[in-house]
């Protein structure tokens, strides 16, 4: 694992970065509609530091999903730059808005789908995936299928299966935005937790300004469509976070000038 | 920790008040159909003596029952059945192979679809049965042609369920295995084809029944053995206690051949139908 605390603090203090993990430059998406095209997003730039945890935030519309998916690779851009680290596409866990588990697999085969894909050895992948069952909370459940899974016990075996494969760059498409209230809360936490276990370089869509303070050390927020940049926030809440930040004061104040910056 | 919620649509009804009568019920499903055939053999024994008809025209069970042993003992009804179920069992392979290939072609290409759409809309439009003669004059009266037969029955069932099945692949999947660089063998593999199996599955067991028709078409058109054939010896000769023998057990190949898809499907959707199969887990406790 990517586990380095030293090289973070060095980030957070010096203005002296490493090379982005990710480097998006005047990217612009259309599609084409009826009677011309439909701009989803204009002339968009930012970057993303290794094991940086990113939050895109924007009303609805305004091409937040549509940006992961360019991210991804699963669209193309129509104009701009994307560019990785390393020169070369990353590794990509990709988690979707519902689980989006194959319901013919059981629990612990839809994590081991991505090592499987590798060609890695059935034991061995199995073996990975037990490690993560664990962290997840989810031992016992290894032979359930999906269907006998509950909202958020799905949502995070696919979360599991977007680390099972160390991904280089991890993007969630509001992964908790189909859950209740209070799976969606106890899923925020686990997902800190998670992340300051394995840290990732994480680029997170979500509606809730109180996950993404939680979680993020930048907030992104998009302008209604055509969305653009509006804000490039850095969120100064100290790490390690806890649940508990969630009700101090400073927590409060943040979240209302993100509030008002997407307006 | 997270409580567990159980799937309410997998659970069986809550123990207690009316488990009495439903156990009752469950017992009378278990005979329910035995009782139907006896019923069934009852009224035709008995229209058979209240009418007084002929065994010509209609023999009793007991009669057909007996010529059903005389058939089995001589070997004449083995030998006649293994030529049916020769000729359906490679119909409905080659035909459901021919299928599969062409239907995958046409759920991955709309040029394809276009192209051979007329084709497959025509062979649907004209009975199997007015073509038969004309593949006997083409293809001779040997095995081949009815084979051929039943490869053309069996095929367009299991085509239409194999497009059906593959466009059905939810597109999120499809998004998931883009993004894990899943090869096209691998989507293959890993996603169309379990994506598919269950409407795929479904027919095959259409196409396994049509399969045993297309082979009797055949045989009745033109042969010298083969169930089809028997009955028409039977017909000839006014021994219609032969042609019952040869129907029921054109019956019974085609219970058989349904019966192993259906043992097929259990076994390859068990994700479908046996929730805690795997390990005996229970979610609720």
């Amino acid at each position: 694992m990517n586990t380095s605390p030293a090289r973070r603090s060095i980030e957070m203090t010096h203005q002296q970065l490493p090379p982005p993990a990710l480097e998006v430059r005047n990217l612009s998406i259309l599609f084409p509609a009826e009677g011309g095209t439909f701009h989803a997003l204009r002339d968009l730039t930012f970057s993303v530091q290794p094991q940086e945890f990113v939050c895109i935030l924007g009303p609805s519309g305004s091409g937040k999903s549509t940006l992961l998916r360019v991210l991804a690779g699963l669209l193309p851009p129509s104009a701009g730059e994307i560019r990785y680290a390393d020169g070369k596409p990353p590794r990509i866990g990709y988690v979707f808005q519902q689980a989006n588990l194959m319901p013919w697999r059981t629990a612990i085969e839809n994590i081991t789908l991505p090592l499987e894909l590798q060609g890695i050895p059935r034991a061995q992948a199995r073996q990975q995936a037990q490690e993560l069952i664990e962290l997840i909370g989810l031992k016992g459940f290894e032979e359930v299928f999906p269907r006998d899974l509950s909202g958020g016990m799905a949502q995070r075996v696919a979360i599991a299966r977007a680390l099972i494969q160390d991904p280089d760059l991890l993007l969630l498409d509001e992964p908790f935005g189909s859950l209740d209230a209070l799976t969606r809360e106890r899923m925020g936490s686990e997902l800190l937790h998670l992340w300051q276990v394995r840290r990732k370089t994480v680029l997170m869509v979500t509606h809730s300004i109180s996950e993404a303070l939680l979680l993020s050390d930048r907030v992104l927020v998009l302008t209604p469509r055509p969305g653009r940049l509006a804000l490039d926030f850095r969120v100064p809440l100290p790490r390690p976070r806890s649940d508990e930040m969630r009700y101090t004061a400073a927590f409060g104040k943040l979240s209302r000038r993100l509030k008002a910056a997407i307006g | 920790m997270e409580i567990s919620i159980p799937n309410l649509n997998n659970l069986k009804p809550p123990l207690g008040g009316e488990a009495g009568v439903s156990a009752w019920l469950r017992r009378l499903r278990l005979f329910i159909t035995p009782i139907s055939l006896l019923l069934a053999l009852l009224i035709w024994e008995g229209l058979v003596r209240i009418a007084q008809l002929p065994a010509f025209i209609l023999p009793s069970p007991g009669r057909v029952a007996s010529r059903f042993w005389q058939a089995l003992t001589d070997g004449t009804l083995l030998r006649h059945t293994s030529t049916t179920l020769l000729e359906i069992t490679l119909g409905l392979l080659a035909g459901t192979l021919l299928a599969t290939v062409i239907g995958y072609l046409i759920a991955k290409s709309p040029l394809f679809e276009h192209l051979l759409a007329p084709y497959l809309v025509a062979s649907q439009a004209i009975p199997i049965v007015a073509i038969a003669p004309l593949l006997v004059i083409w293809f001779g009266p040997g095995i081949f042609t009815k084979v051929l037969i039943c490869a053309l029955i069996v095929f367009f069932p299991v085509l239409v369920n194999t497009v059906v099945g593959l466009r059905a692949v939810p597109q999120e999947l499809r998004a998931l295995m883009r993004s894990l660089r899943a090869t096209p063998w691998q989507n293959l593999k890993y996603l169309e084809i379990p994506a598919a199996l269950p409407v795929f599955l479904g027919g095959l067991r259409v196409g396994a029944t049509l399969s045993v028709i297309g082979a009797v078409i055949g045989e009745l058109v033109a042969a010298d053995r083969g169930l089809g054939f028997l009955i028409n010896v039977g017909r000839g000769q006014y021994d219609t206690a032969l042609v019952f023998v040869a129907v029921f057990t054109l019956v019974t190949l085609a219970l058989l051949l349904y019966g192993v898809v259906i043992l097929l499907e259990r076994r390859m959707l068990a994700w479908q139908s046996e929730p805690y199969k795997r390990n005996g887990h229970k979610i609720l406790d």
